[in-house]
């Protein structure tokens, strides 16, 4: 008998429990360990590798609650081979998973002090589990707000969640779009420009940040703007990752190899990688 | 008190200027409200105001027949609206309407643009604001032409 | 001749054709035993099935984008410099299957494949191919995540090490410090020396294996003239090095250079080949490979060297990271020189010129560092952005 934890590289299976669509392209699969077996334990800002049994692997992070871990959800866009079979499954239908892997969000860091959630289009999969933790230790925070934005508002994630969120008078949360047909009543502008509108004091924050390169890139010029320490921006990298183990030199990023001394990062010991370009 | 002249001093877009500025810019300004849903302004409509936002949120749209209106921008409490006109004519080339209920001050431009003519330290003053202004309104846009969230 | 066992690091004197012996000893305690040997006019490693697969007698000549084998007037068995291929084929296949399931009602069951027990001897291990061994160690056995089929090989692998006594037209072990002279991490380290008509080996045992290995064949405790020998053949060679490269501060040279026009000028000779990635002995990155039968129940996993001049190592949906040749020679390059180290503690180059030999082009990664250090003398770095 193999064990799993003992052997990184081997997928456990898992089974379909409910598809949900979240936008055109991007679905949100919830999974239960086929065959019963202990739950899925991860830290916030971890990620998967999920299989498509037969035709590849893809980096994937958890988007469910960590203090739930009898289940294990996952937030994907359909955009290669891999990922479309994916989520193209059904329930009951079967995949294979590895992890958790990778550096998680500092909730423990961002403990007494504002917390600056900043999401971009896809990014909010990985912040959704912070999102979790900060509202289920909400006394352990100080002021909470969430900036999060998206081409379209047809293209947000979790939309119900989010009007949940908002209706929470602990918790601010600011959504904008690029553009908006007319009933659309939130903001319309990028992600950097709302910055100015959320409540925090710049000495005693941490921003989590995640979304595409160029929506980080000026998302952090803006906090650095606002006063925020390098030391206390944290932000999540993207690359092509194959082994998730720091051993297949694919995701390398200058010194760092994403998959395990990141994906999460604190934006002072980045900064001139986050910079560099082809790096 | 609610006057023209407190909502000009608490707004970021005059903060700093002198007493004796902001007195005079006093007098081209009045205050408005729009309803939810109610038209700051519609395309091709002259545009003789410009807005400083008190309260409130606009949302800036562009029409497309067949399609409706597009909402290219939003601008909430703190935020400026319009132009101090150069040239003429002086026509909008999009539509405002308030998201939600909305407090505004209103700057006459043709008067504004007169005081600035009239008073050139108050004019710089007034033109280093708008600037600033135009390159946060030119950065936002390069920015949404990027498609940052793709 | 004695049978008394000897000490590690002893230096004992055996006659050649004790080479033979030695083989034929590994053999039967179950190596499989690896060795240079001529093929299809190419310098190879392959299975030995006795003292005459060995390149005795040649040699080589290597300059950039040049290898050529070359007769020696010397009968030596050891007169050739390093190939191609490196031992990390055997320890570190190019191709391997990680995993194959088969699909079940309730999910899927993986197998691992059973055959990792392979015993190899590796015989005529260059001191700066053991060194790319202990590179290869830090990356697939120190680190959080290890890798149990490469530990399988390596824990049991025995090397038999050559010190090496001949010019080396593209290498620079010795600015590396790997080279020429072993000095850890063999099992039995020989110096081969021909003296007029005189032709020994000078052994030292670098461990409880390579003694037993000794005690079992005829050898006389080595004179002082003899050691001299061994120790001046390695000192000549470490004189007719054919390349240098000066190591120090290299790490913050190219941390600070990431900007330096030296890469398009490379980046338009590089062909993008891959040939420097596979013929190095440390690199070590990989792709993973899922197949399916026609029926869709049965799969595998396989794990391929990858090479990181292609577009598609870096591919994420929408494009790849570095889709410039100067990116990735820049990538490869820095890796092996800066990052490395950053990474696992040591250099990623052991010196040993196969880059540069086997570039079809003659890019010589020595040179391309005194480029960047020279362009320095002249104007002062870019401040990196």
């Amino acid at each position: 008998m193999l064990n799993p934890a003992t052997e990184p590289m081997l997928p456990r299976p898992f089974r379909v429990l409910k598809v949900g669509r979240e936008t055109a392209d991007t679905f949100t699969l919830t999974l239960e360990a086929a065959g019963g077996g202990q739950g899925f334990s991860f830290a916030p800002g971890q990620f998967n590798m999920l299989y498509a049994f037969g035709i590849g692997e893809s980096p994937i992070s958890i988007s469910g609650n960590p203090e739930r871990p009898e289940t294990l959800v996952h937030t994907i866009r359909a955009v290669g081979a891999v990922t479309r079979t994916i989520c193209g499954l059904k329930k009951g239908e079967i995949l294979g998973g590895r992890g958790p892997f990778g550096a998680p969000w500092p909730m423990a860091a961002a403990a007494g002090q504002d917390v600056l959630v900043i999401a971009g289009g896809l990014g909010l999969a990985p912040l959704r589990p912070a999102v979790y933790h900060l509202l289920s230790h909400r006394q352990d925070y100080g002021n909470l707000e969430l900036i999060y934005g998206a081409r379209t508002p047809e293209d947000l994630l979790y939309y119900k969640e989010l009007e949940g969120w908002r209706g929470r008078f602990d918790f601010r949360v600011h959504v904008t779009v690029d553009a908006a047909r007319g009933e659309w009543r939130g903001s319309v502008g990028v992600v950097p420009h709302i910055i100015p509108r959320a409540r925090f004091d710049p000495v005693n924050t941490v921003a989590l940040v995640c979304g595409p390169g160029v929506m980080m890139r000026f998302t952090v010029q803006e906090l650095l703007a606002h006063g925020l320490k390098p030391e206390n921006i944290y932000v999540s990298m993207e690359r092509n990752m194959k082994c998730g183990l720091g051993l297949c030199g694919h995701c390398q990023l200058g010194p760092f190899f994403v998959c395990k001394d990141g994906p999460v990062f604190r934006y002072d010991q980045l900064q001139d990688w986050f910079l560099a370009r082809e790096v | 008190m609610d006057t023209p002249e407190s909502s000009l001093t608490s707004h970021p877009f005059l903060e700093g200027l002198t007493p004796r500025h902001l007195s005079i810019i006093g007098e081209c300004a009045s205050r408005v409200n729009f309803k939810a849903g109610q038209f700051l302004f519609r395309e091709q409509e002259e545009a003789a105001k410009f807005y400083l936002i008190n309260h409130g949120q606009v949302a800036v749209e562009i029409f497309r027949s067949r399609r409706g209106p597009i909402t290219i921008q939003t601008l909430g409490e703190g935020q400026a609206l319009g132009w101090l006109w150069f040239d003429k004519p002086y026509h909008w080339h999009y539509d405002a309407r308030a998201v939600q209920l909305t407090r505004a001050t209103a700057l006459d431009v043709k008067s504004l643009m007169h005081i600035c003519e009239q008073d050139h330290e108050l004019g710089y003053a007034l033109m280093k604001r708008y600037g600033q202004m135009l390159a946060v309104q030119f950065r936002v846009i390069t920015m949404q032409m990027a498609d940052m969230y793709g | 001749m004695s049978a008394a066992s000897v000490n590690l690091g002893d230096e004992v004197v055996m006659e050649p054709e004790v080479l033979q012996q030695l083989l034929e000893s590994l053999r039967s305690q179950g190596y499989q035993v690896i060795g240079p040997t001529l093929r299809q006019g190419s310098l190879v490693y392959a299975p030995l099935s006795s003292l005459a697969d060995l390149p005795r007698g040649w040699g080589d000549a290597q300059e950039g984008g040049v290898f050529r084998l070359r007769k020696l007037k010397a009968p030596i068995f050891f007169g050739y410099g390093v190939g191609q291929q490196s031992w990390k084929q055997f320890l570190y296949p190019p191709r391997r299957r990680t995993w194959q399931a088969r699909r079940e009602e309730n999910g899927f069951q993986i197998q691992l494949p059973d055959e990792d027990a392979v015993k190899f001897a590796f015989i005529g291990v260059h001191a700066c191919d053991l060194a790319a061994i202990a590179v290869q160690d830090k990356v697939f056995l120190e680190g959080p995540f290890t890798d149990p089929h490469y530990r399988a090989r390596r824990e049991q692998a025995f090397i038999l090490a050559v010190n090496c006594g001949h010019p080396c037209g593209t290498g620079f072990c010795v600015s590396m410090g790997s080279g020429p002279q072993v000095t850890q991490g063999f099992d039995l380290a020989l110096t081969e020396i021909l003296q007029g008509t005189r032709h020994f080996l000078v052994a030292a045992a670098g461990s409880a294996r390579g003694q037993q290995l000794i005690a079992q064949v005829p050898h006389q405790k080595a004179l002082p003239e003899q050691r001299q020998a061994a120790a001046n053949l390695t000192a000549q060679a470490a004189r007719q090095m054919g390349r240098t490269l000066e190591t120090a501060d290299l790490k913050s040279l190219l941390y600070r250079n990431y900007e330096n026009p030296r890469w398009d000028q490379v980046a338009a000779r590089c062909l993008n080949c891959g040939n420097c990635t596979l013929v190095c002995p440390t690199c070590f990155c990989h792709t993973l490979e899922d197949t399916t039968d026609l029926t869709g129940t049965q799969a595998e996993r396989w794990r391929r060297w990858d090479v990181c001049h292609t577009v598609d190592f870096t591919y994420l949906h929408g494009g790849g990271i570095r889709n410039t040749i100067r990116s990735r020679y820049r990538q490869w390059l820095t890796h092996k020189l800066a990052t490395w180290i950053d990474q696992f503690g040591v250099l990623g180059c052991v010196g040993c010129g196969r880059c540069i030999t086997w570039c079809p082009v003659a890019i010589d990664i020595t040179e391309e560092i005194q480029a960047i250090r020279e362009s320095e003398l002249t104007t002062p770095p870019a401040a990196k952005e």
